[in-house]
């Protein structure tokens, strides 16, 4: 297994030498357009906040995993987790946001000791789709776990799971060995439960992102290919698939860095700059909560430790109308987000 | 002078081909985009055949524009290698194929 970035005391684990990387180099010379100089070109700068629909809380960076492309360094090394006082004031903003979505992640959210307490108390606010982000190996990892499928389906939470490829040798080689395994038989449960089934009202999405320095293809086309296949080898059914970009943050820069890709991935993403692509952005109608309470653009801006622009940067503090006010903070790592049909925790932004 | 033929930057000019003739240009990638279009044969079928073919007619811009679109669809690498063999199958057999005139031109002169 290899170990965080945090725990190797790589200097990348440091968000400012990432944020200062992306800013020297080929966009410091003027080669490649700065993200925020690029999205002036259509006057979409600075971008702003619109309707809020989603509140993401990252529960912590502890994961049982630690795959390579990770950009939030998490793993078992990691020891940042949510506290039940924090949790509290979450809670406290459940019940009175506007957002009609909340997404716990990670890490693995359910490694979180009070993770099942506070989805029992979230669920009673009512909110309309409730996400949890399972890596699905975290279901067979250890037995305390086994009976999270049906702790999902009592309190009809949406799940959804990264799966980088539907053959073992791709998969296992970006999320570790035994990954693809345990994540098809996850899949199982979960699909006999009655999860991801054609007219179930048990929402199992997959998420795809690319194993390597590209760009994910076609959306709808890698949909079609997942399906068939995980149906065909192993009968396994899902609602859909969300292709994501990688961004180059955190451990997918690093190995950007090492395999001197970084350029060339960094020219490809500008290249397949898309203006139409920024107005449905993610941080224009989402606001991201760190395991220690405070607030960002994004789960991206989060990792990078580029905090809200407003006066209101705790959750204790949270103030939902002022937020709104606030500007987003974009560089270079952005472009991630606009590359294409857009990407987004939700797939693609522009729809086929 | 340049130091090489080939240049992996170029790969991203080609459609400044249009510039000197706007009319055939124009011509040649919008068949070119049709011939990739989803058909009979899915899009995914067709970046096999234009990878293998680009190993035939060795052309280093193919072969690297055909590798990365793979990918992006998800091909994996087994898949892109049969498909190279199926190319150098046909490849070797066109040669050897002929081996059959050269054993008839043999036979014939030969007491
Ligand atoms: S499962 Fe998710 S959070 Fe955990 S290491 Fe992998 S990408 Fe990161
Ligand atoms: S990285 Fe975050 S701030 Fe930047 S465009 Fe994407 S969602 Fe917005």
């Amino acid at each position: 297994m290899i170990k965080s970035l945090h725990k190797r005391k790589s200097e990348l684990a440091n968000s400012n030498k990432q944020v200062e990387f992306l800013s020297n180099g080929i966009f410091k010379g003027g080669e490649l357009a700065t993200f925020n100089t690029k999205i002036a070109e259509t006057n979409q700068f600075p971008l702003r906040p619109k309707k809020l629909e989603i509140l993401q809380i990252n529960l912590g960076y502890m994961c049982n995993q630690v795959c390579e492309h990770c950009h939030v360094d998490a793993g078992p090394d990691r020891k940042e987790i949510m506290t039940k006082e924090t949790m509290l004031h979450c809670l406290d903003v459940i019940k009175t946001t506007n957002a009609h979505t909340l997404d716990l992640t990670g890490g693995a959210p359910e490694m979180n000791p009070n993770f099942r307490w506070f989805v029992d108390e979230a669920s009673k606010a009512g909110i309309k789709d409730f996400i949890v982000r399972s890596n699905l190996t975290i279901l067979r990892a250890n037995k305390k776990y086994y009976d999270l499928p049906e702790f999902f389906k009592n309190h009809n939470i949406h799940v959804i799971s990264s799966m980088p490829h539907w053959t073992k040798g791709k998969t296992d080689k970006q999320r570790g060995s035994g990954v693809f395994d345990k994540s098809i038989k996850a899949l199982e449960e979960l699909n006999a439960i009655g999860y991801g089934m054609p007219n179930s009202s048990l929402k199992l999405d997959l998420v795809y992102n690319p194993s390597g320095a590209f760009l994910p293809g076609n959306q709808v086309a890698l949909e079609k290919d997942f399906k068939k296949a995980l149906h065909d080898d192993f009968g396994i059914q899902f609602h859909n698939l969300f292709a994501i970009t990688n961004l180059p943050i955190s451990r997918f820069l690093d190995y950007l860095i090492a395999s001197e890709n970084y350029e060339d991935y960094m020219y490809a993403l500008v290249e397949a700059y898309n203006p139409e692509a920024v107005k449905n952005v993610m941080c224009t109608n989402t606001i991201s909560v760190s395991w220690d309470g405070f607030l960002y653009d994004c789960d991206f801006n989060q990792m990078l430790e580029l905090p809200v622009s407003s006066k209101v940067k705790h959750i204790s503090e949270y103030n939902e109308e002022q937020l709104q006010e606030r500007t987003i903070i974009t560089s270079q790592h952005c472009y991630g987000c606009t590359a294409g049909a857009g990407s987004s925790c939700q797939g693609n932004i522009i729809p086929a | 002078m340049q130091k090489t033929y080939y240049d992996p930057a170029d790969l991203k000019k080609f459609g400044k081909i249009s510039e000197w003739n706007e009319e055939l240009g124009s011509k040649f990638f919008e068949y070119y985009n049709s011939v990739f279009m989803e058909g009979n044969l899915s899009e995914r079928e067709k970046s096999l055949i234009a990878l293998a073919v680009s190993h035939t007619i060795q052309c280093p811009y193919c072969i690297d524009a055909y590798t990365g679109d793979g990918l992006q669809r998800g091909i994996t690498k087994e898949e892109m290698m049969e498909a190279l063999h199926v190319a150098a199958a046909i490849r070797g057999g066109a040669s050897l194929v002929h081996g059959v005139q050269m054993m008839n031109k043999v036979n014939k002169l030969e007491m």
